[in-house]
C-alpha cells in the first residue's frame, strides 16, 4: 500500500515541527549521511531535521545512521526522484 | 538504540595503496564511520603516505630524491589501479566522478580531517621512503608503528585493510 503510506507520511510531515532544512540534493554517499550527522546537533534534543536527498542509497544510509547514533528516523519517504526524511535528535 | 554509557565503536584501518580507487574506498569509509559517531584510526603505510602528504619534493639520498619524483606530488596523483594509461585514466574518473557530483579525494580526506579521524603515518615507511612528517598535511599525527596499529586494532570493532 505504498499509496497510503504517502498519504500518512504527508499527514506525518505537517503534524510535525521541522526545526532546520537541510538541503542534500545532488549529494551523493558518503555526503548524505555525513552533512545529517553534522548537522544534529545544530537542532536541541527531541528537535526535527527534514532533509531531502536524491541520492537512492541515501534510503538505506540515513537509517542506519540513525540505528548506530541512538537517533530517530521518524520517516523516510520516495517522493518523485527525492527522497524526503524527518530526523529526530534523540540525544 | 545504544544506551547513552555504551562504548564508542571504533573503526581501525591500514591504507597501504595509493590507488585512487582504493582510496576512494578507504576515505569513504573513514567518513562514514567518524558520521557514525565511530573512533576512526588510519594508518598509512608504503604506497598510502602520499594519499596524507603535502605536494612538495622529498628525499634525502639518491633514490629517496628519485622515488620522490616518480612518486611524487600529493593525493590528486593518484591513479585508478586499472586503466591508468599514464595518466588518461585519473582524468577519465575524475571527469566522470565530477559529473557525477561524487566529492574529490582531496576534499574527502580533508573532510575526514575536519571530521575528527586519527591519520598516522608509519614511522618505518615515511624512513624508507624519506618522507618526513612535515612532508604532510596538518592534521596528521606524529608517526607511529606497528603496536601502537594493534593496539587501536584489537581494541576495534572494525578493522579493515586497503
Amino acid at each position: 500500500m505504498p499509496g497510503a503510506a504517502r498519504e500518512e507520511g504527508i499527514a506525518m510531515s505537517e503534524e510535525i515541527k521541522v526545526d532546520l532544512e537541510l538541503d542534500l540534493k545532488g549529494l551523493l554517499c558518503p555526503l548524505p549521511m555525513v552533512k545529517v550527522s553534522q548537522n544534529i546537533g545544530n537542532v536541541p534534543v527531541g528537535g526535527v531535521i527534514r532533509a531531502v536527498a536524491t541520492d537512492p542509497g541515501s534510503m538505506a544510509d540515513i537509517p542506519a545512521w540513525a540505528k548506530s547514533t541512538g537517533n530517530e528516523v521518524l520517516s523516510a519517504e520516495k517522493q518523485g526522484n527525492e527522497f524526503v526524511f524527518l530526523v529526530k535528535r534523540v540525544k | 538504540m545504544p544506551e547513552e554509557n555504551e562504548k564508542q565503536k571504533s573503526l581501525a584501518m591500514v591504507v597501504m595503496s595509493g590507488d585512487m580507487d582504493k582510496l576512494f574506498g578507504a576515505f569513504i569509509i573513514a567518513n562514514g564511520a567518524a558520521a557514525m559517531g565511530m573512533e576512526v584510526t588510519m594508518f598509512f603505510t608504503f604506497w598510502g603516505l602520499r594519499a596524507i602528504k603535502k605536494n612538495v619534493s622529498t628525499g634525502k639520498t639518491l633514490f629517496g630524491k628519485m622515488l620522490g619524483m616518480m612518486y611524487g606530488g600529493d593525493i590528486s596523483k593518484a591513479n585508478p589501479s586499472k586503466f591508468s594509461f599514464g595518466g588518461l585514466g585519473r582524468w577519465m574518473f575524475n571527469k566522470m566522478m565530477g559529473n557525477h557530483n561524487v566529492a574529490k579525494l582531496s576534499e574527502l580526506r580533508d573532510m575526514a580531517v575536519q571530521l575528527g579521524v586519527n591519520m598516522y603515518g608509519c614511522q618505518m615507511s615515511m624512513d624508507v621512503m624519506e618522507i618526513p612528517q612535515e612532508a604532510f598535511i596538518d592534521g596528521v599525527k606524529e608517526p607511529v608503528g606497528v603496536g601502537f596499529f594493534l593496539m587501536k586494532a584489537q581494541d576495534a570493532d572494525i578493522t579493515l585493510f586497503i
